[in-house]
């Protein structure tokens, strides 16, 4: 059926590129011989260029085909018989379509105004992908999450402290037993995410700092793009880099000091996702910081300050908001980051406030529990939905703040 | 006498000196923090290369194989599936014992024959065999992969030294691998099976071929879908859109999905795409779905950055000549932007190829022994290769996820190289 389909489309294809071309050929036709009746330049007294009459043509031959064909869709049929009919009816009403087209052509006719209009119409129904993406996002994980919420409580959910979605792995045992308490799961996600940030956000800032104010245009042309290869890295890469190097480095150097540390901690993915997130706040900070007009710098210089005492007490303040807008950000990627934790961090829910233990968090039990075979109905693949949801709710919020600070700051300066 | 000012007093100089210092310091700090960015950078890689080197070279063993009429078909029927059923293994216990005649006990025959891959070597010849069966009877030599914990020995990884108990690979094992080396019957040689085989339980059969076709064909599907929408969108954002409450929701809906979570699209992949639409879980048509969706926004941006670098003058120019707002937009403006379009999304795509979670939502982590022929044939990805391989803690296993990872890395960095050679080259035309 598949192969057929192709098929019945590459007959499409076909007839729109002959529509293009025949009535293209069409136009000029007419137009030399109409050149020879009145002696003037061949197309002079055309409104459109032949071209947009090829266009038109098989715009309107694509459209009416794809309307049949979306038809035989519908139909269903099967077997042989049927598709050569539906193949006959295709070929024809497009042929059909060509030719009535082509009694249209007049010097007259306003084709190139037609096909812009097509153009537009076309690039706004793309545009409108971005809101259906958006759209679907929110309504398969309010959806799911809905039926969630009706085996397993809102409150529950939200702040119960024990999470161990495991046992409900029978289906006779499907909302009765297997705990759905969060709160675990959030710890660790805050957790980690503080780990991140006390790594990348003094670094991130102060590289961003020293490249805008001290270093001299070589230096930067060198740092800049090595400081933003850690961003292109793949996140699978540094979980890999967490599992081998980090997580045993870690465990081995708190052994030298008498403590028991395990190889997947909170510590050790928070410090390789901080390292991950350096260029993400080096980058917008930089950028903010470079938008602090030199005027405001310039006469905190002229009353003696120095380059330090200028950047923390004038120019900080100034960026202050775009910062902000950064670090958000961050946090909402760092919440978001899905390999690192799921390769470093663990899976057992822990609530616990210590970076040296194994805590999970929400994208791990995302992955923990849609990775695997299960049914589709049970409250432990549902419940990865509203772990989604949370998770979408939080990083909109914090995005949204920050872009918003963001682009208010811009405008303060611009 | 000179008078002593406030600035020149004891204390101001102190003070003065106290205050170059801070400055000092915090410069410093800055230093630091560079370095340390680019330490961390310079260790991962470290770790990684340093890790994954040894797994570009394998050890394998040339034997002479007697294909024996009396195992491999016995009645001499000729007819395929006995061909294809014969007891191979059998032929290849013969041939590791005719190495050493010597050896007789069961259990010493058994770890003798353990240090060829078994399977890897029946399929091996199952395979010559099957394709050409006037080759029963003669004798021939092949050559085969070795075990892995052979590999790992002659590697070095596993250690001579460390009591007999507590290795996998006994002191007679040793002997015989020695000897065996000392015969130039196994030789280390470059590992094309890394890049030939698809995944397999055996670290010593595993490739990352099938996975390396999954993503090519993940990146060329979200390609040919990212680039029209983000384009369109783009070209409808800037060119075309009247400033209304529309459009706006538009501008913050793409500028949001930016900055979705990645794993979220991969939540979207599966209650749409695999549970709504009914599609095949782990297809590569749906990766590549999902993908396009999280990339399209980049190539928004990168397109509208790069279609107002455009000099107005070039469409102004077309506006006067009486070509319409269109006619400037598509004929000049597109074309000028073209580079920086492309630019983008070369970036879009190699982001898409390095995307690991929303491909595991959709599935996309099965274990594929199978080249995929088409889009929708079950398949995985080289990141989700990675991050399957990761997960056994085995020197061996732990040597090819290294050297997976080195391979997406470079195919990385020439995807970046090949983005920027393309901006200077188009560039410089104008």
């Amino acid at each position: 059926m598949n192969q057929n389909l192709l098929y019945i489309l590459a007959f499409m294809a076909i007839l729109v590129a002959a529509g293009y071309v025949y009535n293209r050929k069409s136009v000029l036709a007419q137009a030399r011989s109409g050149a020879v009746q009145n002696g003037r330049g061949s197309m002079a007294h055309w409104h459109s260029q032949a071209n947009y009459h090829g266009y038109f043509t098989a715009w309107i031959t694509g459209l009416v085909t794809f309307a049949i064909f979306i038809g035989g869709v519908f139909i269903g049929g099967s077997g042989l018989p049927f598709l050569l009919a539906w193949l006959g009816v295709i070929i024809l009403s497009g042929l059909a379509t060509i030719l009535i087209v082509n009694r249209k052509i007049t010097p007259q006719f306003r084709a190139r105004n037609y096909v812009e209009r097509f153009i537009k119409l076309s690039l706004i129904l793309l545009s409108v992908i971005a809101v259906l993406t958006t759209f679907g996002i929110i309504m398969s994980l309010l959806f799911e999450s809905l039926r969630f919420f009706d085996k397993v409580p809102v409150l529950d959910f939200l702040f119960g402290l024990q999470w161990s979605p495991q046992t409900a792995l029978r289906a006779d045992q499907a909302g009765q037993s297997g705990a759905f308490g969060a709160v675990p799961i959030f710890a660790g996600t805050f957790l980690i995410m503080l780990v991140a940030m006390v790594i990348a956000g003094p670094i991130g800032l102060m590289i961003a700092i020293y490249l805008s104010e001290y270093a001299s245009k070589s230096v930067r042309k060198i740092v800049k793009p090595l400081i933003e290869i850690l961003a292109g890295i793949p996140t699978v890469v540094y979980g890999f880099f967490a599992l081998l190097t980090v997580g045993p480095t870690i465990r081995n150097f708190a052994e030298g000091f008498g403590f028991s540390v395990p190889t997947q901690s909170a510590l050790a993915a928070g410090v390789v996702m901080g390292v991950m997130i350096i260029p993400l706040i080096s980058s917008l900070s930089d950028d903010v910081i470079n938008a602090v007009p030199q005027t405001i710098r310039d006469g905190s210089y002229a009353l003696g300050a120095t380059k330090s005492e200028t950047m923390k007490q004038v120019v900080f303040a100034g960026a202050l908001p775009g910062i902000i807008g950064a670090f958000l950000l961050a946090i909402s990627r760092a919440i978001g980051e899905t390999m690192i934790v799921v390769m470093a961090a663990g899976r057992a829910a822990n609530l616990t406030g210590n970076p040296f233990e194994a805590v999970t968090t929400v994208t791990v039990q995302i992955v923990a529990l849609l990775t695997g075979d299960q049914e589709f109905d049970s409250p432990k693949t549902l419940a990865a939905f509203a772990l989604g949801l949370v998770l979408f709710v939080i990083t909109l919020i914090l995005n949204v703040i920050a872009l918003t600070v963001v682009r208010k700051y811009r405008e303060r300066y611009d | 006498m000179e008078s002593k000012s406030i600035h020149n007093s004891e204390f101001a100089h102190k003070r003065l000196k106290k205050r170059y210092g801070k400055e000092r310091r915090f410069r410093m700090w800055g230093v630091a923090a560079i370095c340390f960015a680019l330490a961390s950078l310079g260790w991962l890689l470290f770790s990684l290369v340093g890790t994954g080197f040894t797994a570009f070279q394998q050890n394998f063993m040339s034997i002479e194989v007697t294909l024996e009429q009396s195992i491999i078909d016995p009645q001499n029927t000729n007819d395929r599936e006995t061909l294809r059923g014969a007891n191979y293994r059998r032929i290849i216990q013969n041939t590791m014992y005719n190495q050493f005649p010597d050896v007789t006990e069961r259990k010493a025959k058994q770890e003798l024959f353990a240090l060829v891959s078994a399977s890897g070597a029946t399929n091996q010849i199952r395979q010559m065999v099957y394709n050409d069966p006037s080759l029963i009877g003669k004798t021939i030599r092949v050559t085969v992969p070795t075990s892995d914990q052979v590999d790992q020995l002659l590697k070095g990884y596993i250690k001579r030294d460390v009591p007999e108990s507590r290795r996998k690979i006994s002191d007679q094992q040793i002997a015989w691998i020695d000897d065996l080396k000392s015969r130039k019957i196994i030789k280390k040689k470059f590992n094309t099976i890394l890049f030939t085989n698809p995944d397999s339980r055996d670290p010593e059969l595993a490739g990352i071929a099938s996975a390396v076709i999954g993503s090519v064909m993940i990146v060329l599907i979200a390609f040919l879908l990212a680039l029209p929408i983000g384009v369109g969108s783009a070209l409808y954002l800037d060119e075309f859109a009247p400033k209304n409450k529309f459009t706006d929701l538009i501008e913050i809906n793409i500028n949001n999905l930016a900055a979705v979570p990645s794993i979220v699209f991969g939540l979207l992949g599966l209650a749409v795409f695999i549970n709504f639409i009914g599609f095949q879980r782990s297809i590569p048509l749906v990766g590549g779905m999902v993908l396009a969706l999280r990339a399209f926004p980049t190539i928004v941006i990168a397109t509208r950055a790069s279609l107002r670098s455009v000099s107005p003058a070039m469409v102004d120019g077309a506006l006067s000549l009486g070509a319409s707002h269109t006619q400037a937009v598509f004929h000049q403006k597109l074309p000028l932007a073209g580079p920086g379009i492309l630019t983008g999304s070369i970036i879009a795509m190699a982001q898409v190829l390095g995307e690991t979670a929303p491909l595991l939502m959709i599935g996309m982590v099965a274990f594929v022994t199978e080249i995929p022929n088409s889009i929708s044939d079950p398949a995985t990805a080289l990141p989700v290769q990675i991050f399957l391989w990761s997960d056994s803690a085995e020197r061996a296993w732990s040597e090819r996820t290294a050297a997976a990872i080195i391979i997406l890395l470079v195919i990385l960095v020439m995807m970046n190289g090949v983005a920027i050679w393309l901006r200077n080259r188009l560039e410089k035309r104008r």
